[in-house]
Parts: C-alpha cells; structure tokens; sequence
C-alpha cells in the first residue's frame, strides 16, 4: 500500500474514466429518467422544453388504467413463467449430460451446445423466423411427415408467444450450462460413493446429493434469468413486430414504441421504471425463497 | 452386480448419454447450419416445397448482391470500427479503475464499490430515454460516439479486473515505487503484462457484447450509413421479407464473426463468464 497524499490521488486518477462514463451515461441518466416520469415529456417538448409540466404520478397512475400496458405486462410474465424454467431445465439436462462419466466428446459437445449464446440474436431470429414459416418452414414440413397439419407459428396469437419462448430457450441455455456444469464438477466424488454404498439409486442420488448441493449455483442463475428474460426486446421486434394481436408486445417494445415511435418520453420512462420494480419484486422474492430454503 | 451386466449396462448408458447429448447438440447447430446452406441456393430456391436442406447448384449470387445492392459492406465496417473502438478503449478504463479498486486506496473506494455493484440491478434500459436526450443535446444523435460513449466502462468489467488484481502482490509494487517508479509506469509496465489472461477474457466478451448489441444502436443511430450490422439486418428483414436467401446471407456475414472470435477463444470467453455470474 501507498502512503500519503500522492497515493491518494494516483487512486482517483486511475479510478476517474470510468466512474466518469458511468457517471454521465447511466447515473445521472437513471436519475433523469426518475425526473422525466413525473413530467409530460412529449413531442412538443421535445421540440422546445418550455412545453414541459411536472404531472407527479400521473404518467403511472395512467399507465395503469392502459389495456396495452397490462398486455405487455402479462405478455412478458408468461415469457418469464415459461421460458426460465424450460430455459434452466434444458440447461441443466444439458450439464449433466456433459457431466456424465459416460459422455465423450466433452469439449467438442460443450461448444456446439454454446454457439448459439454468442451468436447475434436479431440474425437468429431472422432464422427462426423462416424456419418456422407456416408453408415453406423446415418446422412445419417435418411435423408434416408425422401428420400434423400446417401451424401458424408466429401469425397465431395462441402460438407466436410459445414460438418466441422456444427460441430463447434454444439462444440462452448454452450459458447458464457451463454455470451449472462448474457447479457440478464442484460437488465431492465422496458424497456419490457414500450413498452407492448405502444403495441409493442414480434418481435419488439426483434428489438428495445433486440438487441440494447444486441449489445455491441454480439460485443465481434463476436471478440472472429471470431479470434477463424480463428485458425481452429484439425478439418480438425481429420476428413479430409485437402481432398478432399485441400477443407479442413485451414491456420493453411497448416502451421503445411509446418512447421512440410516439415521443412520450415521460410515459416511456414510467414504464421503464415500473418494469425495474417488477424485476427488483421478482428476484428479491426469489432470493427470499432462497434463503428461507437455506441456499444463500 | 455381475461384472457382464455391469459391461452390458455401461455400454447402453454411453449410447444413451451420447445419443441424448448428439441429439440436443444438432438442435443447437441445425439453425445455424441451415442458415449457411440457404445463404448459397439461388433465389427462390428456399421457397420451394419440400424445403431443400442443401443448395442445388450453390452460387455467391446472395452475398454478391448483399454487398453490391445493399449497405451490408458500409454496416459490416461500422460494426467492426464501433466494436474495436468499444473494445480497446473499454479495456483500458476498466482496467484502470479495476486495479484502482484492487490496489489503490484512496477516501470513498469500499463504499463506491459497493455503489458500483449495487446499480447491477439497474437494467440498462431504465437510462436509455434521458440517454436519447443527452446524445441530442451534444449533438451524438446518429454518430458513432453516440454508440461508443455510453460503453467505454462497465461494472461487469471493473469488477472481473479487480477480482483479478487482488492477486497482485503489494511487494512487487512497492519495490517499484522505492525504486522510483511513477504510478503511471508501474501501472503500464508492472501491472498492465500482469493482468493479460483476464484482459484478453474481457475483450472477447466486450467486442461480441458491443457487436451484437441491438436496443441502443437502434435508438441512436437514426441513419442506414451508420447502422450497424443487426440494426441493418432487421430494418432489410423488413424490405426483403421474402427474400430468404438473401437474408441468410445477411445473417451468416453478421454472425460468422463472432462464432469464429469465440471459436478461437473459447477458453477465455468461458473463464470470465464464470467469474461473472459470481456477482449474482
């Protein structure tokens, strides 16, 4: 450690930059955006600030009276409700798969597993989007070799959600797999060989060793997920433009249109902000649960 | 047990396991691979029912036309100079305040640490709106800083470097300052060679973060000469609905890179996103 005066400024100095950036372009922008949801904010604003009038909690209080925004609300609940557990799921199956003593090709599985978490997601879901076109898509022509008829996938308001969420499932899950995978390296050889001997078969060694010894690493990636999964944006943008029927509108498309389509920045900024308190309500619960089971 | 039907079951678990992991791994790539195959069919030839897996007679003719008929080589370059720029000057600032936060005291480090992890929770998008309005109001609306700016540090990468610095013993920086050493030299010259494993892991992260990076860009950049590759892609899925093969070259220029980078670098990508999802 240094001593003195010198020290203490050499600190700063290097520490400076960033905390600058951060400063200017997400504090302070966090703050404001606070500030704008309790004003006006709109195209008339926009153009000349004078415009501007404080409304208090009006912007929330109206927001909350918007079909539109409990639509997207229940739209982005039903992709989390789903979509983590199917995600999680395949993630773990994939980990223990790769686990398994009896699994060859470790390295070259685990990076075909992963590719799809690196790639670009609005050129995937370009992909997806072909793939499952009602009448020239892959999908639809295989599921035509087991005769089932022609589905709609993403022009059928039943349908288009659960498409969306497939696709993340397939994006994402290569990431929280090698999370667990560590996870699973990480659990003591002892404790498999102890229940062998007393019998237990591979199911409940999976109950009573492999999930409890593994519940703190799935805590965390349920945190990540969930408030990942919460921020669906590009994929309704990409492949369903929020249709049909709004089925697809997440939060974040509603406020992207509100905010960058129809200018009502303050509106936009109370949705921001009450999608932040959905988040925070979400994985604070899911850490209270946590711990109440004795993870954390 | 008998040792026969041990073998017996052993050899049945390795088909299962095997079978199950070959399985989920052709889900993961059929996408990807389908989409290299269409990206050489000659138009239309997608379209055609039954699907073709494998093109005809393969042509260049999409990409040809992608780089000829629309801005894809212009986006291509923007993608690269904005996630290079990101990357490289990122890297230096995180560096900087990750070794700050390490080995330097200074008045407010532990308590604006915490602060630093504490805004984790904050998603991005909360600051994006009065972001829009900082950027018009410097003019950055539609420019390349306008995307570069907000990225040139992040908590993630403060926090990967710091964890890293810890494990740089004070002995050694201290020699150097007896020696005379200035902080700036100790910094580019001792620490800097130092911290290259996890360096070289938070580049790879950063440069595909930046480059497959779509909300903000969209937001900011309100003109094709400077969008990006994914913001060009959606705005051309938009056009060229139907226009599969086309597309599909779009989509393998926009992702081949980054399948390569990580290809290439695999080792370093995977370390730093398990030391990430330590901050929980």
């Amino acid at each position: 450690m240094i001593a003195g005066h010198a020290a203490r400024i050499a600190g700063w100095m290097f520490a400076a930059p960033a905390l600058l950036v951060l400063l200017v372009f997400f504090g302070l922008p966090v703050a404001a955006a606070l500030a704008l949801s309790l004003t006006d904010f709109d195209l008339y604003a926009l153009a000349d600030v004078r415009n501007l009038r404080p409304v208090g909690l009006d912007n929330y209080l109206e927001l909350l009276r918007t079909p539109l925004f409990w639509k997207a609300l229940g739209n982005t609940v039903y992709f989390v409700a789903a979509g983590v557990p199917l995600s999680i799921g395949l993630s773990l199956a994939a980990a223990l798969l790769l686990h398994a003593k009896a699994a060859r090709f470790r390295p070259l599985f685990r990076t075909a597993l992963f590719a799809p978490v690196v790639t670009t997601v609005v050129a995937v879901a370009v992909i997806w989007r072909y793939l499952f076109h009602t009448s020239y898509g892959l999908v639809n022509w295989a599921l035509g070799l087991v005769g089932i008829s022609p589905v709609d996938w993403l022009g059928d308001p039943r349908w288009a959600m659960p498409t969306i969420i497939l696709f993340a499932a397939w994006k994402n899950f290569g990431y929280n797999m090698v999370i667990l995978l560590a996870g699973l390296q990480a659990i003591p050889e002892e404790l498999y060989e102890a229940a062998r001997i007393d019998g237990a078969s591979r199911w409940r060694q999976f109950l009573h060793i492999t999930l409890p010894q593994l519940g703190p690493v799935l805590l965390v990636v349920a945190v990540i997920t969930v408030s990942g999964y919460f921020q669906l944006f590009a994929e309704p943008y990409v492949m369903t433009r929020g249709d049909p029927l709004q089925s697809t509108v997440s939060v974040l498309y509603f406020m992207y249109e509100e905010g960058f389509r129809w200018w009502n920045l303050g509106r936009a900024s109370a949705v921001a902000f009450l999608l932040f308190l959905v988040i925070l309500a979400a994985t604070t619960l899911l850490l209270r649960l946590g711990r109440r089971r004795g993870l954390v | 047990m008998s040792g026969a039907r041990g073998a017996g079951q052993g050899r049945l678990q390795v088909l299962l396991v095997n079978g199950a992991l070959l399985v989920l791994a052709s889900a993961s790539l059929a996408p990807l691979l389908w989409m290299l195959s269409v990206s050489f069919m000659p138009m239309g030839e997608a379209s055609r029912f039954p699907p073709p897996l494998l093109p005809e007679s393969p042509t260049l003719d999409n990409y040809r036309e992608l780089f000829m008929r629309t801005d894809a080589a212009r986006s291509f370059a923007n993608s690269l100079g904005v996630s290079l720029a990101v990357t490289l000057l990122s890297l230096l600032f995180n560096a900087m305040a990750g070794y700050a936060f390490a080995k330097l005291r200074f008045p407010g480090r532990d308590g604006l640490f915490r602060l630093l992890l504490a805004a984790l929770v904050v998603p991005a998008q909360v600051a994006m709106l009065p972001l829009f309005l900082l950027m018009k109001q410097l003019g950055l609306v539609n420019t390349y800083a306008g995307v570069v700016l907000p990225a040139l540090a992040s908590v993630f990468g403060i926090f990967l470097v710091r964890q890293y610095a810890r494990s740089i013993p004070d002995e050694l920086l201290e020699a150097a300052r007896i020696d005379g050493a200035g902080e700036l030299r100790i910094f580019f010259q001792i620490v800097l060679p130092l911290l290259r494993p996890v360096l070289v892991t938070l580049a790879v992260f950063t440069f595909l973060a930046a480059w497959n990076d779509f909300m903000w860009p969209l937001i900011v950049l309100t003109g094709q000469e400077h969008y990006t590759l994914p913001v060009s892609l959606a705005a051309l899925s938009r056009e060229h609905i139907m226009d599969v093969e086309l597309m599909m070259a779009g989509a393998v220029v926009t992702v081949v890179p980054v399948l390569l980078l990580f290809l290439l670098l695999q080792r370093y990508y995977i370390q730093g996103l398990l030391l990430g999802s330590v901050k929980g």
